[in-house]
């Protein structure tokens, strides 16, 4: 099984038909998919570098295209940090840790309460897009949720040679 | 007169080898652990000789699993059973493991399995003897069922003389004859009030329940017609697939039958290794969930003082996908077991994940015990999803299963984002909640509980591609069913007064999350009757992903000397449909002025008396959503707007829309207006937030001081007794002094079980099965 570029595009901006989709659900997976998903990520970014694995919908792992080294970048431009550092802690945050900001984003009775739970929202400091809601309670670290092994997977996973990457 | 044998009882040769039972079992595990390999087999002899044959046989017992579910279902009058499908047969060979399912609650892959390898540890082959046409019940959480209510038949499979497997029925009963009314009540602290409570029990012989058994079993819950018919149906189901098992042994022989059920577990641990390698990305994810446990309000009224206490339940996960396919599942850090019916067994962590795998990553007919092997598990012993003690609660362990599974699922979904396979992101799933839970005299005059599984249909995440769907599904049944009215009001002494789907409980996003319902109860026709909430309330136990938000939180609305009687007499207006803006109620202008309402967070109660005309509204949750709100496309919040899925207020502060409503109040967008409005968000969002590490000088501070509410610090009072890694991950992080420690004894609550406690493998002549790294 294995699907268009154009059908992978589609995909990626939410717009793939229905039954394609259903299709894509149901039967066995298309090793093929990841690079052709790569390719259309990258021809929508602005950039230059190269995007090595997309973390979010606005978030990649890209190799720089001037040093070769592998960071996590927004797709406005900005630089986060080093690709094995936590993005959140290099981002601009806003906590909603008081009644009155949390029942901005939901009314009163639902939304969370304060004293148990509250919203870090995680901003890109220089578009503002809003790339991850962390929901915990008052005291939690900031999570690093996910340390992927880019080698293993290209190498042993999906036979891609593994970017070129300068530490 | 009476005359005693010396002899030890029922010393047999159930295998025909000269192998007990556990020496079998034991051999077995030897050899997987020595070749890492299912009993050994690097090679499947049968499947790759004969693979059309092994296919056959494949299809032959999976369709009988399927037809004996479908057609033994049918007995059951009990609609959690019979419309819900709340049941599930299973088979197992002879030492205890997994070879095949059918549908249903499939989590009980491996509850009843944990069950028969308590048999076989404890040689229950002697005492009480495993005979061909007994029956075993069971529903003991102590040694691997998720909670009280899910009782199971076990049959033994004989050929020739010959013990080669067993059969395994389960189905989710009304009432358990627990403290309170309804399957999972709350209100009890630990397994004394938790209900009828079997282990593994000889209730029948030669095909026949005993009549103590009967006798017993009937009087000790509150529903004895349903609790019968239950057990006809599970009998009947066991029976159907033991037939059907002897029919394939006569049609291809007992070698194929025998090689093919440990051949399917193996093929089942590398299938499961085989989709992970095809679906996910190799690496370490780390994701938390938690849920409240608000026992300190004046509703929740228990038996103990040490119960009375808020505290929130934790679970943190790592879980690491190795390059080879394997995985690890480590929930270093989580909190203690409490006095609450919220506790886990490891088994039910352990078993019940597949429920929800089998709607991601292993959508396959082939669940079995193949990927338990597969699976590596860390569920520290003394937390609430493996219990060091043996008076722990069960009888909701859903309350937080459910969140802990919403993790993983966020975990494996960033794995299928970065690879490419979007349709299979799921930001996670609703706290699929609230259970409308009571009992009484019902309608027909007769001692009656309820426990409503509307819950099964609750809003789904949403997906890297589309919404999640409204009121569609549970994690722990895939065949989400939210029942036919109709039914509901003949089972329950409640009529309807709406059934909407719930505005606004979907969580926000680019695709957001699946809205809830909610329906509106009124007491009709009984005497005597009680009812309860359960339900998340101060708290999210799902998140969303990657910039979309949690779903609503729940809240209760419950109405008493309502009036209602008077205003039906005369035709005066009436509560009906949904309660669309809590924040502007309406139901209340419908009620008499006198009525007593309580419209409040407190998400948990204990049995409370309800008149008739006396009010409940019953609130399932939403999903949670994906991507951050202000790329969601205009026509996706003007369909929001127009069929009431969303509230205007936060279409507007959330999303950006600019919109106007016309005379029919039909919603319409100004795009360029609400493009613009979305550039000045960004701002907005900026000029709010701090950079990340600012912040965290300003809440270090906080942790220095210790200022936090109780049942956060609880919270982490418990983890940190439990774990030093977890303490010193927390310390560093904050670059906390090193004295720095928080004690639960210095938080002013109850401490009662925080020191001496005692796990049931410590009891005379009892072996627990252990099934994870603890």
């Amino acid at each position: 099984m294995s699907y268009t570029n154009e059908q992978v595009s589609h995909l990626v901006e939410g717009t793939l038909d229905w039954e394609t989709t259903f299709r894509m659900l149901s039967m066995p997976k298309d090793n093929s998919r990841f690079e052709q998903y790569v390719a259309a990520l990258q021809a929508k970014v602005r950039f230059k570098d190269r995007i090595v694995l997309p973390l979010a919908p606005h978030m990649y792992i890209v190799q720089s295209a001037k040093t070769k080294q592998w960071l996590i970048k927004c797709d406005c431009g900005h630089e986060f940090c080093d690709y094995k550092e936590n993005w959140k802690l290099h981002a601009a945050i806003y906590v909603r840790d008081t009644e009155e900001a949390m029942t901005e984003v939901y009314p009163k009775l639902m939304a969370a309460d304060t004293q148990w739970q509250v919203y870090r929202e995680y901003y890109c400091p220089t578009c503002g897009t809003l790339h991850d809601v962390e929901a915990p309670t008052p005291w939690y670290p900031v999570i690093h949720d996910f340390e992927p092994d880019i080698e293993a997977f290209y190498k042993e996973w999906v036979n891609l040679p593994v970017p070129e990457r300068a530490d | 007169m009476n005359m005693m044998s010396t002899q030890e009882i029922g010393i047999s040769n159930l295998l025909a080898s000269g192998m007990t039972l556990k020496q079998h079992r034991d051999a077995i595990l030897e050899r997987t652990q020595t070749t890492g390999y299912y009993n050994g087999l690097e090679k499947l002899e049968f499947r790759d000789s004969d693979p059309i044959g092994y296919e056959k046989l494949f299809s032959k017992l999976r369709g009988g699993l399927v037809h004996a579910r479908e057609t033994a279902k049918k007995i059951a009058a009990s609609p959690i059973v019979e419309q819900e499908g709340e049941l599930c047969f299973t088979l197992y060979n002879a030492a205890g493991d997994c070879i095949l399912t059918s549908t249903g609650i499939i989590i009980h892959v491996g509850t009843m399995g944990a069950a028969i390898k308590y048999m076989i540890e404890n040689n229950w082959e002697a005492n009480p003897t495993i005979n061909p046409g007994d029956m075993f019940t069971t529903n003991d959480c102590a040694i691997g069922n998720v909670h009280p209510c899910d009782i199971a038949t076990i049959v033994p499979i004989f050929w020739a003389g010959k013990l080669i497997g067993w059969v395994g029925g389960v189905t989710h009963v009304i009432d358990t004859g627990a403290v309170t009314p309804g399957s999972m009540s709350t209100g009890q602290t630990q397994r004394f009030g938790d209900g009828y409570m079997i282990t593994c029990r000889k209730t029948g012989v030669n095909d026949e329940p005993l009549r103590d058994w009967l006798h017993e079993s009937q009087r000790s819950v509150r529903t004895p017609k349903y609790w019968i018919l239950d057990e006809k149906t599970r009998i009947a189901g066991c029976h159907m697939i033991r037939e059907l098992v002897e029919e394939v042994i006569r049609a291809d022989g007992l070698e194929a039958y025998e090689k093919f059920s440990g051949e399917v577990i193996e093929e089942g641990r590398r299938g499961l290794m085989s989709r992970i390698k095809a679906m996910t990305l190799p690496g370490k994810y780390r994701k938390v969930s938690f849920v409240d446990v608000p026992f300190k309000h004046e509703d929740i009224q228990v038996s103990n003082a040490f119960a009375k206490l808020d505290s929130i339940m934790h679970s943190p996960v790592e879980m690491t996908i190795k390059p080879d396919g394997k995985w690890r599942l480590d929930f270093e850090g989580a909190s203690r077991w409490g006095w609450h019916t919220f506790n886990a067994h490891q088994v039910a962590f352990t078993s019940g994940i597949w429920v929800m795998m089998s709607q991601t990553l292993v959508p396959t007919q082939r669940i079995n015990d193949g990927a338990y092997f597969a699976t590596e598990f860390h569920l520290p012993k003394g937390t609430w999803c493996n219990p060091d003690d043996r008076r722990t609660g069960h009888a909701y362990a859903w309350h937080f299963l459910v969140s802990g599974w919403a993790a993983l699922w966020r975990g494996l979904s960033q794995s299928y984002f970065s690879r490419g396979y979007l349709e299979e992101v799921n930001a996670g799933n609703a706290n699929t909640s609230n259970w409308l839970q009571g009992g009484g005299i019902n309608q027909d005059g007769e001692i009656h509980a309820v426990n409503s599984f509307e819950a099964s249909s609750c809003g789904t995440g949403a997906c890297a591609v589309k919404d999640g769907l409204n009121h569609a599904a549970a994690i722990w049944n895939p065949e989400g069913d939210m029942g036919d009215i109709e039914i509901w009001e003949m089972a329950e002494p409640l009529l309807y007064l709406g059934r909407n789907v719930k505005s606004n409980s979907g969580g926000y996003g680019k695709y957001r999350g699946g809205c809830g319902f909610e329906t509106l109860r009124m007491v009709w026709n009984a005497q005597d009757w009680t009812m309860f909430f359960m339900g998340n309330g101060y708290m999210n136990s799902d998140w969303g992903m990657m910039g979309g938000y949690p779903s609503a939180t729940g809240y209760r609305f419950e109405a008493h000397k309502t009036g209602l009687k008077e205003r039906i007499a005369i035709g005066d207006s009436l509560p009906l449909g949904g309660d669309i803006d809590p924040s502007a109620p309406d139901y209340e202008r419908h009620l008499d002025a006198t009525a007593v309402v309580k419209r409040d967070k407190q998400c948990m109660t204990t049995e409370d008396c309800y008149d008739n005309h006396d009010l409940y509204l019953n609130y399932l949750r939403g999903g949670p959503g994906f991507g951050d709100p202000i790329d969601r496309e205009i026509k996706a919040i003007e369909s929001d707007l127009n069929q009431k899925f969303l509230l205007p207020e936060y279409a507007q502060k959330v999303y950006g829309a600019v919109f106007t409503q016309d005379a029919k109040g039909v919603f319409s967008i100004d795009a360029a207006k609400t493009q613009a409005r979305r550039l000045a968000m960004r701002k907005e969002r900026l000029a709010r937030a701090l950079p990340t590490r600012e912040w965290m000088k300003e809440e270090r501070e906080r942790i220095i001081n210790k200022h936090a509410s109780v049942q956060v610090q609880h919270m982490f009072a418990t983890s940190f007794a439990l774990s030093e890694k977890f303490t010193q991950e927390f310390k560093d992080f904050w670059t906390l002094p090193a004295d720095w420690q928080l004690l639960e004894e210095e938080l002013g609550v109850p401490t009662y079980g925080s020191k001496h406690r005692m796990d049931l493998s410590l009891m005379p002549d009892v072996k627990t099965v252990v099934q994870v790294e603890e």
